[in-house]
């Protein structure tokens, strides 16, 4: 019999007990939806991560003041920062791999124009920024290196910032007062987006490093010319480790610690994705193991339901043998029949869990991601069930002895 | 050559309560285009000797030869195919497919000899066309008479243009107005040269065959050529 005809017949037979047909398929539905959603989920999750990370900017350290290893110290306000520019500079010039090394400070200030006025966040920078975080102006200039040296009172702004102070004005050469202070724009930044918590990247305005601490942040950074933090950007992601060593050894000697607590600390940023993509996989991983136990007891439902079809119709296989089937027409028969079963049921699955998956996706704000591997492997998967659990009953059936068969009521 | 040859056939059952022999030594040929009855009190070894003729069952003893090839030498599924080319089977229960319409209970045995779909629908059609019911040819087991059933029955076991048709009890199912229709097809079908072997209790059904087999106890106690009754004679006399 051909294979056509063989699933034409098998979806007839399927049908003629639609109900008992789509229960016996339910494991298999549940177990593959289940498989789908989570692997959606999980690498939605995990793209989530990548894309954060990759809006920060690749190959990134960042070194921060205090010891974070020491039950979280942080520099609270007031307190004099143990890192510098020249700090960087250092790590600019000395450390192999290096590319950038941002040295910055960051506020909160209000930005008044006109008669608008607009809260956000501050960022004294120097040039290396754009390079450390792979982002640039879209209208107008970057500071020159003078205007960073002299600290100079000029305004880049992020696009946020630009729309609610000038709407559809032009805001380069026109003058933003922060903390009183009068800075003059020079450019927009390009647009961002969103981080990935929701964050909106666009709601910044930078300005030269010195500006910011004498001008606006304050605190003690002016004294002595000590920064928040410096993104440290690396050629390659293989020059990170060994950078990070040498960052480390280099701070030592230039803070004289010889033993103690180091008053600063290095974090990998690209490993942090990796370890949060890492956790992320595992909890994929964890949850396509339930998801496959599913799968497993809905073969079994399978195999239970094929028996009792068997049992049913054993006058009809008698009859088969009678008129000419082989036993193996009769197996291939009822293979085809639970596979048919457990393929529909995943195809089912599919669509369950890719739906689940878009709707978490929409839900969360994630990229929606069912990957036609994921799918193609979701019902290969459960045609596998099917025979695997159809082959038993379907031997059974074509082991029958036709004249038993046929006696059976 | 017989179609049917059969030398000291026997088949024994082994049961944990002790042998039964169902058959024993039976040494029969029956011609092509004959139409036999077969008799006997129940548990003669009626139905045994069909199923053995039939290919559905093998015997412990003798040989058995079917238009010339040797039944024992065959593996299941040499026998399968030869229940398939050689064999039609009518039985008591009809033995339909509920869920299947007429037309394809009759394409089932074509589906095992790999004839194409519409092969299969022109022959089926054919089929049913040569036992009066082409007009019900896309209804439902459930939707037809027993005698419009049993019809359905024979004609799927026509449809390979076996050599030979064996029915067991074909119309102990039926009130014998039908039964009547149904043996007047036989009597027809054995006109155009379809050799038949039918399995009766009932000795009016035996009389419309050429010949009377009768078994006791697996054994061949009598075995008679008669003058058959012809159904169509007996038509309106059934039909008062
Ligand atoms: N599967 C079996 N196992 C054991 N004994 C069997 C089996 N089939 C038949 N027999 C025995 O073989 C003998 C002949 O049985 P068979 O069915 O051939 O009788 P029959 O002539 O067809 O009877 P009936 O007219 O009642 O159908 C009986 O004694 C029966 O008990
Ligand atoms: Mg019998």
């Amino acid at each position: 019999m051909r294979l056509i005809e063989a699933i034409r017949s098998a979806l007839s037979a399927i049908t003629a007990n639609a109900l008992r047909s789509l229960l016996t398929m339910l494991g298999i539905v549940i177990g593959v939806a289940a498989v789908i959603a989570m692997v959606a989920i999980g690498s939605g999750a995990r793209n989530l991560v990548d894309q954060q990370i990759r809006s920060l900017g690749a190959n990134l350290a960042i070194v921060t003041p205090g010891n974070v290893t020491q039950g979280g110290a942080r520099l609270g306000a007031g307190q004099a920062s143990t890192l510098t520019n020249e700090d960087a500079e250092a790590i600019r010039h000395e450390v192999d791999g290096v590319v950038a090394a941002a040295p910055f400070v960051q506020g909160y200030a209000h930005v008044v124009a006109g008669g608008s006025n607009w809260g956000t966040r501050i960022y004294g920078i120097d040039l290396d920024w754009f390079s450390a975080r792979e982002w640039d102006v879209a209208d107008g200039r970057t500071f020159d290196p003078e205007e960073i040296r002299r600290g100079d009172i000029v305004v880049i702004l992020g696009q946020t910032v630009a729309r609610n102070l000038f709407s559809e004005e032009d805001p380069i050469d026109q003058i933003v007062r922060v903390r009183n202070v009068p800075f003059r724009v020079i450019g927009v930044m390009a647009p961002k987006g969103q981080s990935a918590f929701g964050q909106d990247q666009d709601d910044v305005i930078f300005v030269p490093l010195d500006a910011g601490r004498r001008r606006v942040i304050g605190r003690n950074y002016a004294k002595d010319g000590s920064v928040g933090s410096v993104f440290v950007k690396f050629a390659n992601e293989e020059d990170i480790e060994p950078g990070i060593e040498s960052m480390t050894e280099l701070l030592r000697q230039r803070h004289r610690i010889m033993g103690e607590e180091d008053d600063f600390s290095i974090r990998n940023l690209t490993e942090i994705a990796n370890t949060a993509s890492a956790s992320a996989n595992t909890l994929s991983m964890l949850l396509a193991a339930v998801a496959a136990v599913s799968l497993l007891v809905g073969g079994i439902g399978i195999m239970n339901i094929m028996l009792v079809s068997v049992t049913e119709r054993t006058r009809e296989i008698g009859l088969r043998l009678a008129v000419g089937a082989r036993p193996r027409d009769i197996l291939s028969q009822f293979l085809i029949e639970a596979t048919t079963l457990s393929t529909i049921g995943g195809a089912l699955g599919v669509g369950l869990g890719a739906g689940a998956a878009y709707l978490v996706a929409q839900l969360a704000g994630w990229p929606s991601l069912v990957s036609t591997n994921a799918i193609i492997l979701a019902v290969g998967f459960s045609a596998l069930v099917g025979i695997f659990f159809g082959f038993y009953p379907a031997q059974r059936a074509a082991r029958l002895d036709p004249i038993e068969a046929l006696r059976r009521e | 050559m017989a179609l049917i040859e059969t030398r000291d056939l026997g088949r024994v059952y082994n049961l944990d309560a002790g042998r039964v022999v169902a058959l024993d030594h039976v040494s029969l040929d029956i011609e092509k285009g004959d139409f036999v009855a077969v008799m006997g009190p129940s548990g003669s070894g009626k139905s045994t000797f069909m199923n053995l003729i039939g290919c559905l069952d093998r015997p412990t003893g003798g040989q058995y030869r079917l238009a010339g090839t040797a039944v024992e030498s065959l593996d299941a599924d040499g026998l399968a195919t030869l229940r398939n080319r050689e064999i039609g089977f009518v039985f008591q229960q009809f033995n339909l497919l509920p869920r299947v319409d007429a037309l394809g209970n009759v394409e089932l045995p074509m589906i095992y000899a790999g004839y194409d779909r519409k092969t299969r629908r022109e022959r089926a059609l054919q089929a049913l066309g040569r036992v009066g019911l082409a007009e019900r040819a896309h209804h439902r087991p459930m939707q037809l008479s027993g005698g419009q059933q049993q019809r359905v029955a024979i004609a799927r076991a026509l449809v390979n243009s076996p050599s030979l048709l064996l029915a067991d009890e074909p119309t102990g199912a039926l009130d014998s107005r039908t039964a009547n229709e149904i043996l007047g097809l036989f009597q027809e079908l054995n006109r155009e040269g379809v050799t038949i072997v039918l399995v009766t209790h009932d000795a009016e059904v035996g009389r419309h065959a050429h010949r009377l087999i009768r078994f006791k106890d697996g054994r061949v106690i009598e075995d008679r050529r008669q003058e058959p009754v012809d159904a169509r004679d007996l038509v309106p006399e059934a039909a008062e």
